[in-house]
């Protein structure tokens, strides 16, 4: 089992929610963060003054799945949440210990 | 102009009228129920104007940790200034002073001695007047609030906003308003140019200086964390100011409609024109610029408000919204004094623009109400220099004097852990966003 975590534009939330749904991935979780990446932050301005915003909103994505799912799940949200431009984000994944249906009991992939 | 009004109302078939309808036994007493009625409405108005209006305007601009203390200082100035205006705010503004009238009133209707349900000022209770008059008192210390928020103490800002009350804006209320020396020169200040907007920002400015900048200041402050709160206060200032302006005529007549009227259309031209030079400058207007420009056209059309006509207000929202926001750049990044939300140069500067400007804006060439009797725009231009430049001096001084005072006592400045923390916690133990 791996843990792919994903740190996205916040409005492309919903196509990698989609293009997920399309693979049988049956949940996630996302979480509204703030990073910065090699985009860095932005100035914004009020009343004629600059302020940097160095933590820009991103929203962070972290789906568990099973190993054979795993190389088209991140090939799915590298699609779906590509612009092009940068601030784009970035892929995480790492080996999963465990994983337990809280309701069930049911452990490891039948979990998922 | 607020100087309580001479009666009248000539009391034809009053007592005719008595007999058949008891209720016109009060017109001859000199009450106009019409022009109560409006004022009873411009005192909410203008109450409005600072709570929830100037708190929530304020609210908005300031980091997420310091919400709640600027609300605090906006709702605990209105209750320390009303207990003083009952106290002995009113009595030393508008009663007579005796031998010293020219620079301050006497105590005679302190805790509004000898004041009944019948007394009138003008064509109103004068119970009504005392209202009216106590919210213009609540808002102009209130509108100091922008000058130090997020690291100020907040013994220091009560002691501050009572101090100032007595010392800076009752003295000049009655220099103005009251009979004073100013008002004997001849000086025109419909609805507070001097009275709230000058005492206002020049002592925002001292306290800024004096307690110093937030700290990360310029370039590390945080940027407003809501704007759309600012947004909510902005537009409630709008509506409040008909009552502030409007008001002011203390009649329900053409002068009050056409206060309102210029009121308005200085607000919407200098919302335009800060938003325009935004645009230009730095390729986006924002919401932030377009009500920062209105509050700045509001401030400048108050001294003129009965005194100019649609053209003039035309000239003055203009000229507001340019300039302000050209004085809120120089103070910030070339003086680099941090009066955080700008009242200097939004209030103050815009005060001292629309009391110069009066003094031709009214000539009937510019769709005036015309000039006073007997004096020329020179003139008018000379009394209202004295007027700016005297106010401006004894609020700095005084304040300079009530802050160093309020250093000794309690301390400006809270430690630098309790600034980073957030005042809303530190200070009052709250928070305003729980996520």
């Amino acid at each position: 089992m791996k843990m792919v975590m994903a740190v996205i534009k916040p409005h492309k939330m919903d196509a990698v929610r989609e293009a997920l749904s399309e693979l049988a991935v049956n949940g996630m979780t996302a979480t509204e963060v703030k990073g910065y990446g090699r985009q860095r932050g932005h100035t914004e301005i009020y009343r004629g003054a600059e302020y940097t915003v160095n933590f820009l909103p991103k929203v962070k994505v972290e789906v568990a799945v099973s190993d054979d799912l795993v190389d088209r799940v991140v090939e799915a949200i590298q699609e779906a949440a590509r612009t092009g431009k940068i601030g784009d984000g970035k892929v995480f994944v790492y080996d999963m210990g465990k994983a337990v249906r809280i309701r069930t009991g049911e452990t490891g992939d039948d979990a998922l | 102009m607020l100087t309580g009004k001479k009666n009248h109302v000539v009391p034809v078939l009053a007592g005719l009228g008595a007999m058949l309808w008891p209720g016109l036994a009060a017109a001859a007493d000199g009450l106009n129920s019409g022009d109560t009625a409006w004022i009873l409405v411009s005192t909410a108005l203008v109450l409005f104007m600072t709570l929830p209006g100037l708190a929530l305007f304020y609210a908005g601009l300031v980091r997420s940790g310091a919400v709640l203390s600027v609300l605090m200082h906006c709702f605990a100035i209105c209750c320390v200034v009303s207990v003083l205006w009952l106290a002995v705010g009113y009595s030393l503004a508008f009663s007579d002073g005796g031998y010293a009238n020219a620079f301050i009133g006497g105590l005679d209707k302190a805790f509004l001695a000898g004041v009944t349900t019948d007394s009138l000022s003008g064509t109103v209770p004068e119970l009504l007047f005392f209202m009216f008059q106590m919210t213009f008192a609540i808002i102009t210390p209130a509108l100091i609030v922008g000058a130090y928020p997020e690291r100020v103490k907040f013994s220091a800002v009560l002691f501050f906003s009572a101090v100032w009350l007595l010392v800076v804006y009752v003295p000049v209320t009655h220099w103005v308003w009251g009979g004073g020396w100013l008002a004997e020169m001849g000086v025109r200040d419909f609805a507070g140019g001097i009275v709230v907007h000058v005492t206002a920002g020049i002592s925002a400015l001292v306290f800024a200086s004096m307690l110093g900048s937030r700290r990360g200041f310029p370039d590390h402050v945080r940027p407003p964390h809501n704007p759309g709160i600012t947004v909510t206060g902005a537009a409630m200032l709008w509506v409040g100011w008909f009552g502030f302006n409007a008001g002011s005529a203390l009649a329900a007549d053409g002068n009050a409609a056409m206060a309102m009227l210029v009121t308005h259309i200085s607000a919407a031209t200098a919302s335009l024109a800060w938003a325009a030079v935004e645009w230009i400058k730095f390729g986006r207007p924002s919401v932030i610029g377009i009500v920062t420009g209105m509050v700045a056209g509001l401030a400048t059309i108050t001294p003129a408000a009965g005194f100019v006509g649609p053209v003039g207000a035309l000239i003055i929202g203009l000229v507001s919204g340019i300039v302000c926001q050209w004085m809120t750049a120089w103070i910030k990044h070339r003086i680099k004094i941090d009066d955080s939300l700008d009242v200097f140069a939004v209030h103050g500067v815009g005060g001292i623009l629309g009391t110069l400007m009066v003094s031709f804006l009214a000539l009937e060439s510019f769709q005036g109400l015309g000039l006073a009797e007997g004096m020329g725009v020179g003139d008018h231009l000379w009394v209202q220099t004295v007027g700016v430049v005297s106010v401006a001096a004894w609020s700095a001084v005084a304040s300079f004097v009530i802050i160093k005072i309020a250093s000794a006592i309690f301390g400006l400045r809270v430690a630098e852990e309790d600034e980073i923390e957030g005042l809303d916690i530190t200070a009052h133990g709250e928070r305003s966003y729980d996520f």
